[in-house]
Order: structure tokens, then sequence, then C-alpha cells
């Protein structure tokens, strides 16, 4: 078996004195999927924002590719392939379609991705590409971020909630994308709401309650008696 | 009227360097909030590194600009990433007294070097020539020559801001400062590079002011104002605005100045306090904005 | 919550501030016999400290509680000098009951000011009231009979209107500093522990959470700025009583009577009521001591008040504070179980 492309390890998270995670550790290989399922405030979008470098912690309690990243600033660890969908969708108001990309793609990291590309995974968005990014559609906002992220070429993806707020039929459309994602190598950690979906698009399922790992497992392979064990710390 | 014509044109040509002081302000206030109160003095201490330029290598004000530009340009990045970084953040008190403290050590610092005495820069020949209209109006060939540098200047910043790539860096950072990082974008560093802009803008600012009027180590305060009452005249979102304000700003201080000597600075403080107070968004802001 | 009833008890005192009360009580008292222990020169430095203190102090209500970080009070300082002067030289009013007629011209004239320049936010805000001070500084320069430009001195028959003897006269100039500036404190330690001093407090720390929680930012903000601004008329007028003259440049002068009184307000300590006073007496003994270097003094100050800023935000009492927990002035609501 390769060697895993991320290695979170104890890793613990603050929000000044509020300690938000607890010595949470995980593993992913190149191509697989990871969702990290759990209630609301039990810490998963701040895991994925101390991956991404938004919120310092020790160096080693994030590994990349071998190398400890958990002291790096954000643009660093973007750098370094790693790349965040942020809750919210967060686009630049008073950028185009297009240019929310290209800032994506602006520290031009060779791999698969290109603006061309991205028009073909989301068609729609080639034909709005000069309108106001923030005058899409919520799942069409959603193709721009993902695209967005995409665009840095990153060989480790992460999702924060990407079906928030969106349609089931569109949810369905935006999740599609996936396996052409992981197909060109990378690795995604998604944060979901909804069980179900992340459920079937990943390979590995953790659940975090109240800033802990209580429960990791094949996603194939958990109950739902597990899940709702795990979420609800019954 | 043939008078109040030319009047008019002469405060058109001088909002033209107004409106360099205030691009200047409104670049690095749009990328990161950030209010210059030593812009003024600024401005003056690039007047001076032209003249030492034109002292030193013997060469003419306009020449000057290339050294100029460079040198105020990389006062600006150290001065963004050695100093005014750290005062960025929630709290607008921080930048703001450290701007100050800023405009009190230009100010001082340059007393001290070039005493308080009056200095202008000579442009030569130049000066003197004049631009014959019809209809008799003559403008002087020099303030037409800046009033078209000015409209090159800001010309040329709407298009590094939204035709090139650190244009498109800076929108970013200003819309949304986290996820710009997440994009591989150092704010640092941008910051950085939007005061050396400014100060680049400023240089040329300074030059033009040097040769076009006297100057001395204490007039950066008022430059300061008449930057910042061009930028919320124009609407603070856009650069064409700004240089309709500056024009505003002078064309209300030379019908001031024809009124009375004494009204020349006040008209334009009180056309700004008007414009304040019929249309506080600017006159020429967006909608929404 | 079971067992014991408790009483809970909200104070801010305490009975070690009963020992602090009387060191200042001692102080005043020293302070107000000067004139029978100091020379004409200490007499006038220390009604200069007075008035530093006042501004420093105003200056910090308003930037420091009240969020409105102006940087044009000197528009106050020198309409407080002109009323002065022109009530004392065209209506014969007596200069010292001429100061609170300047104190409530200048509260009046504050009104249309905010409403003028509280539509600029933040840091623009800062440079309009700066703006307003201009013009107050150039339609002075116009007024002919107050000799225009290079401004006017009060006439001998007013200045002997104080007191015929000049000690005498350099005294109760002197008592009237001492005065002001006590009025000054008074008013604002009695404000900060009012209602409204909750409400100042809420909206320093919180803005947002202190508009949801019922407080009315805009009238809170528009009373902070009027008060500010007829007291600062007041220490205005006095100033220019001191001086026997005013003239525009002098009267308006941004540097004098803001740049200074905020760097004063920055190294003492910004958002507290001691900080002010500490960074005035700090600001007189380096000015006494450096002053000799002329502009290199100013540069020497801005570098000081640029690294207090970055280094200790809170300034030298702030430090001091939060170390110690030390109040002198006792403003902190403290919850007591008994």
């Amino acid at each position: 078996m390769s060697e895993p492309v991320l290695v979170v390890d104890r890793l613990d998270a603050f929000y000044g004195d509020f300690q938000a995670l607890f010595g949470v550790s995980a593993e992913l290989r190149a191509g697989e999927v990871l969702a990290v399922i759990g209630a609301n405030g039990a810490g998963k979008s701040t895991l994925l924002k101390t991956i991404a470098g938004l919120m310092p912690t020790r160096a080693d309690a994030v590994r990349f590719d071998g190398a400890p990243i958990g002291a790096l600033a954000a643009h660093k660890v973007v750098a370094r392939g790693i790349a965040l969908v942020p809750e919210g969708r967060r686009l630049f108001p008073s950028l185009s379609v297009e240019e929310n990309l290209l800032v994506g793609g602006q520290l031009r990291r060779p791999g698969a991705w290109s603006l061309a590309r991205v028009y073909e995974l989301f068609p729609v968005l080639a034909e709005r590409r000069h309108t106001p990014a923030t005058a899409l559609s919520g799942g069409q906002q959603q193709m721009v971020a993902i695209g967005r992220a995409l665009m840095s070429n990153p060989s480790l993806l992460l999702c924060d909630e990407i079906s928030l707020g969106l349609a089931p039929t569109i949810v369905r459309d935006i999740y599609a994308c996936v396996p052409r994602i992981v197909g060109e190598g990378t690795a995604m950690v998604m944060v979901e709401q909804d069980i179900g979906q992340a459920l079937a698009a990943a390979k590995f399922v953790i659940c975090l309650q109240e800033g802990r790992v209580a429960l990791t497992g094949v996603a194939a392979q958990v109950s739902r008696a597990d899940i709702a064990a795990a979420y609800f710390g019954v | 009227m043939l008078d109040w014509v030319n009047t008019i044109l002469q405060g058109v040509l001088l909002g033209g360097l107004y409106a360099m002081f205030a691009a200047g302000l409104s670049l690095i206030f749009g990328v990161m909030r950030l209010v210059n109160i030593a812009h003024g003095d600024l401005i003056v201490l690039a007047a001076y590194v032209a003249l030492v330029t034109t002292e030193a290598l013997g060469i003419g004000p306009l020449p000057a600009i290339v050294v100029v530009v460079p040198v105020m340009a990389l006062i600006g990045y150290g001065l963004q990433r050695g100093l005014l970084n750290f005062t960025l953040g929630d709290d607008i008190l921080p930048p703001l007294l450290v701007t100050f403290g800023l405009s009190i050590i230009i100010q001082n610092g340059l007393l001290e070097i070039f005493t308080a005495d009056s200095r202008k820069l000579q442009a030569g020949p130049i000066e003197i020539a004049s631009i014959h209209l019809p209809g008799g109006i003559a403008l002087g060939t020099l303030p037409v020559i800046q009033f078209l540098v000015a409209v090159a200047v800001i010309g040329a910043l709407q298009l590094l801001l939204y035709r090139t790539a650190l244009g498109r860096s800076f929108r970013a950072v200003s819309d949304d400062q986290p996820v710009a990082q997440l994009m591989g974008i150092n704010n640092r560093h941008i910051f950085a590079l939007a005061m050396a802009i400014s100060l680049a803008v400023v240089a040329v600012a300074g030059v033009l002011l040097a040769v076009r009027s006297n100057f001395d180590p204490a007039i950066g305060p008022a430059r300061l104002i008449f930057g910042f009452e061009a930028v919320i005249m124009g609407g603070l979102a856009s650069l064409w605005g700004t240089l309709a304000g500056g024009i505003l700003l002078g064309v209300a201080q030379t019908m001031g100045a024809r009124i009375d000597p004494g009204w020349q600075i006040l008209a334009g403080h009180l056309v700004f306090l008007l414009v304040l107070a019929i249309r506080p968004s600017g006159m020429f802001a967006r909608p929404g904005q | 919550m079971n067992g014991a009833m408790r009483t809970v008890r909200v104070g801010s005192a305490g009975p070690a501030h009963r020992l602090v009360f009387a060191l200042l009580a001692a102080v005043v008292l020293g302070l107000a016999a000067a004139p029978y222990w100091a020379d004409r020169d200490g007499i006038r430095l220390l009604g200069e400290f007075f008035a530093y203190a006042a501004l420093a102090s105003l200056w910090n209500l308003l930037a420091g509680y009240a969020g409105l970080v102006s940087v044009g009070q000197q528009a106050f300082v020198g309409l407080g000098g002109y009323v002065m002067v022109t009530l004392a030289i065209f209506v014969g009013v007596n200069p010292l009951f001429a100061i609170p007629v300047a104190g409530l011209a200048a509260g009046v004239i504050a009104v249309p000011v905010a409403s003028l320049t509280f539509r600029l936010r933040g840091a623009y805000f800062a440079i309009g009231t700066w703006v307003v001070a201009e013009v107050f500084r150039l339609l002075c320069a116009q007024i002919g009979a107050l000799g225009g430009g290079s401004g006017a001195s009060l006439p001998a028959r007013v200045v002997l209107g104080i007191a015929h003897d000049r000690a005498m006269r350099e005294a109760i100039t002197y008592w009237v500093a001492l005065a002001l500036m006590l009025a000054v404190l008074g008013v604002i330690v009695l404000l900060l522990r009012s209602r409204f001093g909750l409400a100042l407090t809420a909206i320093r720390d919180n803005e947002l959470a202190a508009r949801s929680n019922g407080v009315e930012v805009g009238r809170v903000k528009l009373l902070v700025y009027v008060l500010v601004a007829a007291a600062t008329g007041m220490v205005g007028a006095w100033i220019f009583l001191q001086k026997l003259r005013v003239s525009p440049d002098s009267a308006f002068d941004v540097n004098d009577w803001t740049a200074l009184v905020i760097f004063m307000t920055v190294i003492g300590g910004i958002g507290s009521v001691e900080g002010p006073i500490i960074g005035t007496v700090i600001f007189f003994i380096m000015r006494e001591s450096l002053s000799d270097l002329g502009s290199v003094y100013l540069m020497i100050l801005g570098l000081v008040a640029i690294g207090v800023m970055l280094r200790a935000p809170r300034g030298l009492w702030g430090a001091v504070a939060a170390r110690t927990g030390w109040q002198v002035i006792p403003l902190r609501r403290l919850l007591r179980l008994e």
C-alpha cells in the first residue's frame, strides 16, 4: 500500500482559550475520499480550517506528503497542494466567474486542471463566465467554489458542506463530479451534514463528537446504529 | 464671461493633480481599508526626493520621475511590510495613530534636513509656454501636461485593477482576506505591493506639485485633505469618480480664489461639506455601494 | 442553585480606595496651594499641564470610549479661544465669565458639525473632523475685526478686569485651570460610572452587540461628541486667556491641540481614566528635558507613540493595570458574593 498523503496526528485546535479539537487523528491516501460527519459544533469545519492553515497548530499534527505543515500559513499550504472549498462558498463578489477561477489558479501549480477542464466539468459556468460570481444561483456558485479550488491542482481537496442550502437534485449533480475529481488522483476530505450523500461518496468515515473522534471506519461497513451512537454519544 | 471659462479650465487642470493625490489614497483604502494620514507628507517627501535627484544628477524634474517613482515605491513596500502590516485589524485606531505618528516624523525630519524654506523645482522654458485655444483662452503647457499625466496615471491604475492578475488579487483580498489566502495569496505581500503602487503614484504627484508651486515641509497635511476630499466627493468605489471629485475640488478652489484670494482653500472645503450634506456617498458613487 | 441564600452585591469601590482618595485629596490641596509655593514659571507650567490633562482626558472619552477617533478637536479649542476673545473685546465680558459661554457655543456648534461628520466612517470621520477645523481656521482668518490672519490680543483693560495685581491675576487664572481639569475629570468619572457609562463601555467592547441590546448607539455618540466639544471649548478659552492673544494658526493648530493630545493619551493608555493623566505627565517630562532638540524632539515623540501603539496598545497604564489589576478611580463593577 502507498504512503498516506495526509496524516492528522493527535491534532488539538483552539479558539483563544476554547479548545475545539482534542487529539484528532486520521489518514488518507491518494484518490481516496474521507467523510467527516458529526453534529453542529462537533469541530468538523475546525478540522478542515486547521488542515488548510487558517488556524495554526503543532507543526507535526498535520503531515502532508511526509512534511509537517501544521504551523504553515494558509497561502503556503495551498502552494503545497491542499485546497479548501469553504463553507458558504465565499466567492469574491467583485470578481466575475472566470476571475474567481483565475484567482484560484494564480499559483500555476502544474496538473490536470485548467480553465478549460473546469468549464468542461461544469459547462454552465462557461456560458456565464463574465457574470459577477455572486449573481449566480446557489448551485452554480458552489460549482465556481469547487472549480476555484481545483484550479490550484490540489493533491488534497477539502470540501466544507458543499450540499448546504442546495436542492437535492443539484446536490446529486455536484456529487456526480466527485469520481472525476478523485480520478485524477486527488484525495478528498468532505465535511457533510447529509450523511447518506457523504457515505455514498466516501471510502472512509470519521464521526466527531464535541471535538473528539467518536467513530472511525470504512464507509460501506458502518451501520446506522453505530453512527447514531457516535453522533449523540448514547 | 471668458474669464470665468478660463477660471474653470484652470480648475479642471488643477483637479488632475488633486485626483492623483486621491488615487493613491483610494487604492490602499480599497485593498486594505487603511487610511494613511501620512499620505500628504509622503507627497512632500517625494517632492524633496525629486529636489535631491535633480540637484545630484543635474537633470530636469520630469526626467527625475524615473528615479523618484522606484524610490518611493520601495519606501512604500518597506513601510507596509515593516510597520503598517502590524497595525491592520478590526480596530481602526492603530493604523490611524501610527500613520499620524509617521506624519509628524516625516514633517519634522524634512524640517531638520531641508529647513522650513520654500523650495520649487525649475522645469525650464516649458514653465512659461502656453497653448492658445480659440476665443482667446490660453492654457499653460505645463498644467495641461500635468492634467494629461494624471488622466494617464488613473487610466493605468484602472487597467491594473481590472485587467491584470495583480489587480485581480487586489480585488480578491479586498473582498475576503481569509479566502484570498486560501487561493495562495500572501495578503501581507499584496498589501505591501498596494502601498508600493500608491507611493509610486504619490511620487508622480509629488514631482508635479514641486514643479507647479512652492513647497516646504509643512504643506503635507493640506495635500492629504485635498486628496481625501476628492475621494469622498468622487464616491469611495471608483477611480474615475476620484478624478471627477478632484476636478470638482479644483474648480471650486479656482473659482473661490477669483472671488477673493483668501477664499481659495475655503471654497474647496465648503463645496466638500456641501457634497457631504446632500450626497454623503459621493457624487459619482455607483448605486448600491 | 441550591444551598444557603447569598446576597449578590454590585459594587466597585473597596476599602483600599479610601487611602487612595485621601492621597488624591492631599495632592489636590497641594496643587491648589501652588501659588503660595511655586514660582511664576512653575504656575504657568502647571496650568498648561492641567489644560493638556483635560484635553487628553476628553479625547480619550471620545476615542477610547465612544469610538469617535477625531483629529479635529482643534476646531473646538480654537473656537473657544475666539469666542472668549470676541466677548471680552466687543461685549466687555470678563474673560473668566466668557469661558462657560465659549463652552456653550462650542457645544451648540458641535451639533451641526456632528450631523455632517458622522456620515463618514472610521478613519474618514477622523479626516472629516480635520476639514471642519480647517474651515473654522480659514473663516476666522477672514474676520477683519479680530485681526484677520494675524489674530488679536486681549486689550489691557480686559486683562486688568480679571485682577489688577499681576500675581493675583496669575493665581486666579491658575485656579481656573485646576478647577476646569477637576471638573472635566469629575464629569468623566461620574459619566462612566452611570448607566450611560455602561452603554459607552458596551459600545467600546462590541458596537454590534450593544446595538442589538437596545443601546441607542447614535444618540450616545452624539451626546458624547457634543459634551466633549463643549468642555474642549472651555479649555480652549482658558488656553488663550493664559496666552492673552489668539490667531487662526495657533488657535486651530492640529499639532498642538490634537497630535500631541493623541500621543499623550496613547502613551499613557487609551480607554482608562488614569491613562491620559499619566501620558500628560510623561509628555511634560519629555518636553521639559528634550525640547532643546527642536524638531528631533517631535520625531522622538512620534516614534514613542508608534512604539507604544504596536507594543502596548493599552498604553503604559494599561500594561501596569493588566499586570496588577490596579485601578485608582474605581470604575469596574464587581459581583461580590457575601
